[in-house]
């Protein structure tokens, strides 16, 4: 079974094309496999007999089962190795001879852990082409000569940085396959090239990507005027010892914690094409962790604690995050998220959602900006709070009621 | 306190809060914060730490005192006499 997407964990066949006896050559179709995208038409990437069907029609198997039998030219037993057609290349060019490899090929195999020396071009005499690597990834892996490597040790592989070739031969799987666990839990392996992708960096990539390829945004905007908070905050921190203080950022968790209670539409998840409200306000808190990278710690039941416990439990998490300290369950369930760049002098911030949540609430830094106040101009500190919300779940409307709610909250800090 | 105890509880202080910083690559006279990357958060911690240490109170209202390594280190040594 073909990987035709990052994302495709099995694949149904739907029909075979093909039946013992046939003779097949490269390029072939020999059967149809059904994804949740579509049916896709399968290739055959070696040329032969074809010996046996492994897999029924209407059987759904993962990545990776082999489908087919087939009886070589060169050696006596030959697996299907199959491509999928939409990934084919258009028109490789013909290269002059030898083995010229392209930065795109090195490219593709270094991120899709294929080992070079282990491919043959599809044309002897040509280059290799970036579909030689494609199909090198698709293919049936425990069989392959070397190289052998099942598709989520080649992902973890590439992930860490390790040259699969050196493991080659020497796995727990079938003929010496390399499976997840015979990979070096850091990259630490002799000859590996490619720089390692940091776990968390390879996370937040996970995460970004579905959230824009999944979740239609809108963005709003208000500007907020601080000078209530910003007031009672000084008025409240005076005389009292660091410890004993407190930041604007508790007075803003308070005010989205708050607002998220009151517009529940815009707190909880997207699950299976519908909107499940939270079941109280768990607020994710983005925390950017020296040396890059970041968390997402959850303080939870957000919109019962006081001005007093939320700075506790920020606190708390903002310490804990950056030591290393979480535990698994405080990064899990949360229904809003808010993030604040306005330290480091960016004015405002449009984030991108954590699905399965439907918003995400950004503080810009605090800024004197010219307000009007009672018909006279003034200046005042000000913020620019935004809202990056799900379209599926919610329209413009219901976050600007969010954001005025925001803004009222800090314009009121006694209410927070 | 003399400046160069000054300087060392900052630099004790900051090993803990940010671990790596060094001293001797900052800017004196640019803003800590941005010169060792501390947030508001950090900031309170390093307010925390100094008041400990010296009993000074550190209000909020002097934090533009305590703005740069050079001005904070001033400020310690006047504060504490």
């Amino acid at each position: 079974m073909p990987s035709l997407g990052a994302d495709m964990d099995e694949g149904t066949l739907v029909a075979w094309r093909v039946g013992p006896g046939d003779v097949v050559r490269r390029g072939d179709i020999v059967a149809v496999v059904q994804t949740e995208k579509s049916d896709i038409e399968v290739e055959v990437f070696e040329a032969g007999t074809v010996a046996e069907l492994l897999v029924d029609v209407g059987t759904t198997v993962a990545v990776g089962t082999p489908l087919a039998r087939i009886e070589g030219e060169r050696a006596a037993e030959q697996p299907v190795a199959t491509k999928a057609t939409p990934a084919r290349a258009a028109s490789p060019q013909r290269s002059m001879a030898g083995r010229v490899l392209s930065p795109l090929v090195r490219r593709d195999a270094a991120a899709l852990g294929v080992d070079l020396a282990s491919l043959q071009p599809a044309d002897p005499s040509g280059p290799l082409h970036r579909s030689d690597v494609a199909a090198a990834r698709r293919t049936r892996p425990a069989t392959l000569r070397s190289g052998a490597a099942s598709p989520y040790a080649r992902r973890l592989a590439s992930e860490r940085g390790v040259d699969l070739a050196v493991l080659s031969g020497s796995g727990s799987g079938p003929a010496g396959a390399v499976l997840a666990r015979d990979l070096p839990e850091v990259s630490s392996v002799a000859g590996s090239e490619a720089p390692p992708l940091d776990p968390m960096r390879a996370a937040i990539a996970r995460t970004m990507e579905r959230s824009n390829r999944e979740i239609p945004h809108y963005y709003l905007a208000h500007t907020v005027d601080l000078a209530a908070s910003v007031g009672w905050l000084a008025g409240r921190n005076a005389g009292r010892p660091p410890a004993g203080r407190i930041l604007l950022s508790a007075l803003e968790l308070r005010a989205v914690a708050l607002a998220a209670r009151k517009v529940g539409e815009l707190n909880g998840s997207w699950v299976d094409g519908r909107f499940v409200a939270g079941e109280g306000v768990h607020l994710g808190v983005i925390v950017a962790l020296r040396g890059g990278g970041l968390l997402a710690p959850v303080i939870r039941d957000a919109d019962r604690l006081d001005v007093e416990s939320t700075m506790a439990a920020l606190s708390d998490v903002v310490e804990r995050a950056r030591r290393g300290a979480l535990r698994s369950s405080e990064l899990s369930g949360a229904t809003i998220t808010v993030t604040n760049l306005g330290e480091d002098g960016v004015e405002e911030i449009y984030g991108v959602i954590h699905p399965p949540q439907v918003a995400i609430v950004g503080f810009g830094g605090v800024i004197d900006r010219v307000v009007a106040t009672e018909g006279r101009a003034q200046v005042h500190p000000t913020v620019r709070v935004t809202l990056a919300a799900d379209h599926r779940a919610t329209d413009g409307r219901i976050g600007g009621r969010f954001l005025s709610k925001v803004g009222s909250l800090l314009a009121q800090p006694g209410k927070l | 306190m003399t400046p160069d105890e000054a300087r060392s509880m900052i630099a004790e202080a900051l090993a803990r809060i940010a671990p790596g910083t060094d001293l001797d690559e900052l800017d004196p006279d640019e803003s800590l914060a941005e010169e060792a990357d501390l947030d508001s958060m950090d900031l309170l911690s390093l307010l925390d730490a100094l008041h400990e240490r010296t009993g000074l109170e550190l209000a909020e209202a002097d934090a533009a005192q305590l703005r740069t390594l050079n001005s904070a280190v001033a400020y310690l040594v006047a504060a504490s006499g």
